[in-house]
């Protein structure tokens, strides 16, 4: 990544603190990314969908591949992580909860500087964000 | 530069002729008559994520010197030309984007150059809505999806061909909204050797806007920096290097929650995401390097070219005709 120029003077606390929780937390899930992805091709814990039945799948709607790989929306992933296909979701799974993380992080600092309608601008995003990752909200054709 | 051109050129028509040539349904039609050959059985596992591989390295090559992102080159290109459903399209799309816009965020964020203070009430609209636009997007029958993923394409190329830019809106006062929420800042301006104040006005209206750019990023899994800096820049009235960047940084908000979506709903394929995202990081990586010698006008040119393309053929293929 580029070298950047840091200007402490203009950005502000909650927004550094935004940025360094972001850089730590992309980080660590673009290399969970890569690594879960050289386990998953190289064949070194067995796989839920062999690699030669993928074509068959990705052809057909996420409704139709759930229910003929008998595969459970949602969290249902995480009982399937002994396969190698399925290590890969916690890579994206992170990359996806690092905004999370960064907003819940920021709240006791804009708390500090009493700036209550951002506080709660930042718990309500994080909120909104943890509902969709919930799996709660139902979707599909 | 001419050579550099040169070889771009070479490159993207390489790649347009190696799509077109592999289009499922081009090679359903040649096979016709010899039983009905099946253009995807034909090809072993490995041979369309190696192909998407390289399609996102040329994609991320030509999204930095066209001045686009990724992901919305990705989704109507991908969805148009691969044997991949709709649904897998979408939340591979939305990953790239996100990841992209991850990976972007915290130097934007630390040069000033993004402000968190415009993003997070912006977010928290567009980032409600791409969860209810992805929710209709899943429920939608495809071939209504296709339809509109191509009425928004062909929109996006108008819009590329014909939006103006305001390096430094002209902003007379601030309005009530922003003043309470006190959106404003600074930033130094390499170009001209200081610091530029900047305020926002129209605040309302640019929220109720997000309203729209959040449903459409969420139903078709685009990265929606082309309605992100429009808004930000020409309605609300932010200098453009702010409006860019806030809008990169967005994107990493906003496409995380619909990306949820699209996860809970099985709409990811490792085997498509990993190589999408590691190809288009490459291909941005090549395209910085090369933007030095490139010519951006005549690249710009031929990016929309190929979006009207993929717009097109994704309208077509929603109705049922391509």
């Amino acid at each position: 990544m580029a070298q950047v120029e840091i200007d402490l003077e203009k950005a502000s606390k909650e927004q550094l603190l935004y940025a360094n929780v972001l850089e730590k937390g992309m980080y660590i899930g673009l290399l969970a990314l890569f690594v879960t992805f050289i386990i998953y091709v190289t064949g070194v814990l067995p796989l839920r969908i062999p690699m030669e039945e993928l074509p068959k799948y990705w052809q057909m709607s996420s409704t139709d591949y759930l229910h003929i790989a008998g595969i459970e929306s949602g969290w249902g992933w995480t009982k399937l992580l002994g396969y190698g296909d399925f290590l890969n979701f916690l890579g994206i799974a992170f990359l996806a909860a690092v905004t999370i993380i960064c907003y819940i992080t920021i709240i006791p600092t804009l708390l500090k500087k009493n700036d209550y309608v951002y506080a709660t601008l930042a718990g309500l995003e994080a909120l909104i964000l943890l509902l969709a990752a919930s799996g709660l909200l139902a979707a599909g054709h | 530069m001419k050579k550099w051109g040169g070889i771009l050129f070479v490159l993207l028509c390489t790649a347009l002729l190696f799509l077109i040539f592999n289009d499922p349904a081009l090679a359903t039609d040649a096979a016709e008559g010899a039983a009905a050959a099946d253009p995807i059985a034909e090809h072993a596992w490995w041979f369309w994520p190696l192909v998407l591989f390289v399609v996102t390295f040329l994609m991320g090559i030509f999204a930095v010197l066209g001045g686009v992102g990724g992901g919305v080159l990705y989704v109507p290109i991908i969805s148009g030309f691969f044997p991949f459903h709709l649904d897998f399209v979408r939340g591979a799309g939305l990953l790239v984007a996100l990841t992209g816009a991850l990976a972007a965020g915290p130097g934007l964020l630390k040069s000033s150059l993004a402000s968190l203070r415009l993003a997070v009430p912006v977010a928290l609209i567009a980032s409600t809505c791409a969860i209810a636009g992805a929710m209709i997007g899943l429920a939608l029958p495809t071939n209504i999806v296709q339809i509109f993923l191509g009425v928004v394409i062909i929109f996006i190329c108008i819009l590329m061909l014909t939006a103006k830019k305001s390096t430094f809106p002209d902003v007379q006062e601030s309005d009530r909204l922003s003043s309470v929420l006190r959106i404003y800042g600074v930033y130094y301006e390499d170009s001209m050797g200081k610091d530029i104040d900047w305020k926002i006005h129209r605040t309302p209206i640019g929220l109720l806007l997000f309203v729209g750019v959040g449903l459409m990023a969420g139903m078709f899994g685009l990265g929606a920096g082309w309605a992100n800096v429009p808004v930000l820049n020409l309605v609300m009235g932010a200098p453009l290097k702010i409006s860019v960047a806030t809008s990169k940084f967005l994107l990493s908000i906003t496409d995380t929650s619909a990306a949820w979506i699209y996860l809970n709903k099985g709409c990811v394929i490792p085997l498509m995401v990993v190589p999408s995202i590691v190809g288009i990081m490459l291909g941005s990586f090549v395209g910085v390097r090369a933007l030095k010698v490139a010519k951006p006008n005549l690249i710009r040119w031929m990016v929309i070219v190929i979006l009207a393309f993929a717009g097109i053929k994704a309208l077509l293929k929603g109705l049922g005709i391509g």
